[in-house]
């Protein structure tokens, strides 16, 4: 394989409530030689907050940072989706509107004009990588593991910025999923929203769409579900049923990382770190695998 | 009623959006895949009818533009390519920008205290996130059951990391128009 080098843009979740993602994102590109420079003092993206309420704002926050891309030259690499999603919507803005890109230049105070590529690590080791080149590394099977890949929004939407295969039915996790020797259970809620935005403010909606995810996983017969976004990992954790004191979780199926998955199958030491910050214990099924 | 009709709404979100509402024939179809219609005021493709109509007033007021997830199906699907999450976008800025009074003030609330974090640090933390949103929202007792099982799981970061040049970071809410509140 080609070494490849990167420079990461890591997003916030990813050293706070997603450390897990982070740090199996760090393990596996390392075991397959893929080279990580981090962005240097990266900020936040602004998320869904900054595109809701301020234009300007949601394009000269991931401008800070494709303006530090662009002095290095390499490609980028993104493992949020919800990072990945702003990065390449305010890259094509910039590109696209000069007048825009004036504007951010101001806000900025440096050149936003990042022309290399914005990549998301799904689409690297499934396009780049290729799972001929993956498959070989697996040393633990995940066979007994019956996963519905979970593809959320951001990752699929608008497929103009986005990288899978197909907008309504994207098969690039499936075939991921299923090169590591998972049975990957066929389901429609592939691409639904789970209301992530709305977590913290409207609760009570979001715990209707997150218990319909999981009730549809169990209908497929999955036991875990695979995502590729800390937003939606975070929120199907912990919103199956939000109450005051107590806290309950009423589908206990499991929600994992494409990253942990990888990095379960290659034998990497770290795993058993990275699943003990699940919410949803996943233990007992990875118990089963053996 | 006459007096609130704004015939300049479908230019101005037009020029804030570069999406043409005028172009919807009213198919549905954003609605029929809208994940959270059920709990709208007015469907996404009634948003669409009232800014043809011009009703102003009524869309910088209603719930649905806050209940908006940005999932973005609405506008991968419109057969007129109208980007309708965008259109949401356009009305909730407005709204905010002119003052309205909001339908759904706690959803602009928690946006407010996301985006303050942010300015503060130049990075998201959660434990920031919470100690500016809980109280204002006057839910600092929902989800205590959550917040001990997220300290437990090594998920709440006490000391948050933060952006070395934050006032760099400070520079662009500026330049933004935007204080953060
Ligand atoms: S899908 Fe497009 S054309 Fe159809 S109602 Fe919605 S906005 Fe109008
Ligand atoms: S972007 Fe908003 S209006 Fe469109 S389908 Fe998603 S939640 Fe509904």
């Amino acid at each position: 394989m080609a070494t490849m080098s990167f420079t990461y843009y890591p997003g916030c979740s990813q050293s706070g409530s997603a450390e897990e993602f982070g740090d199996s994102t760090l393990a596996v590109c390392e075991a397959l030689g893929i080279e990580l420079l981090e962005l240097p003092d990266w900020s936040c993206c602004g998320a869904s907050s900054g595109h809701m309420t301020n234009d300007l704002l949601s394009v000269s926050l991931p401008g800070r940072d494709l303006a530090a891309a662009r002095a290095l030259g390499r490609d980028m690499l993104v493992v949020c989706a919800a990072c990945y999603s702003r990065m390449k919507v305010s890259q094509r803005r910039i590109l696209e509107d000069e007048e825009l890109a004036g504007k951010v230049e101001d806000a900025v105070g440096a050149d936003p004009r990042f022309t290399g590529r914005i990549r998301h690590l799904l689409d690297v080791l499934v396009n780049d990588v290729g799972l001929a080149e993956i498959k070989p590394r697996v040393v633990r099977s995940l066979g007994g593991l019956k996963a519905v890949p979970y593809y959320g929004c951001l990752l699929v939407r608008p497929p103009e910025v986005c990288c899978c295969d197909s907008v309504e039915n994207p098969t690039d996790l499936d075939r991921f999923l299923a090169a590591l020797g998972a049975e990957v259970r066929p389901w429609s809620f592939k691409t639904d929203c789970c209301g992530g935005s709305l977590s913290l403010s409207r609760t009570d909606v979001v715990e209707r769409l997150v218990n319909r995810l999981f009730e549809r996983a169990e209908e497929a017969g999955a036991n875990c579900i695979v995502t590729a976004c800390p937003m939606c990992t975070a929120n199907l954790e912990m919103r199956q049923k939000p109450s005051k004191f107590g806290f309950s979780i009423p589908h206990p199926i499991p929600v994992l990382y494409f990253t942990e998955m990888l990095g379960l199958a290659m034998g990497l030491p770290d795993a058993e770190e990275w699943f003990k910050a699940h919410i949803i214990d996943p233990h007992p099924l990875l118990k089963e695998l053996v | 009623m006459i007096n609130n009709i704004s015939p300049q709404l479908d230019k101005e979100l037009e020029r804030r959006t570069g999406q043409k509402v005028r172009d919807c024939y009213q198919c549905r179809k954003c609605s029929a895949g809208c994940p959270v219609a059920f709990a709208m005021d007015l469907l996404p493709h009634e948003v669409m009818k009232l800014v043809q109509y011009g009703l102003q007033e009524r869309l910088l007021g209603c719930s649905t533009v806050w209940l908006c997830a940005s999932c973005e199906t609405c506008s991968t699907r419109c057969p007129n390519d109208i980007d309708v999450a965008g259109v949401m976008d356009g009305l909730r800025q407005m709204a905010l920008e002119k003052g309205a009074a909001v339908g759904q003030p706690e959803i602009v609330l928690f946006h407010d205290s996301f985006l303050r974090g942010i300015k503060l640090l130049g990075r998201t933390n959660e434990t920031v996130l919470m100690g500016q949103y809980k109280p204002l929202s006057g839910r600092l007792l929902d989800d205590m059951g959550l917040a001990a099982v997220m300290m437990l799981k090594g998920k709440i970061k006490l000391l948050p990391r933060m952006v070395k040049d934050r006032k760099a970071v400070r520079r662009i809410f500026d330049a933004a128009g935007k204080s953060g509140g």
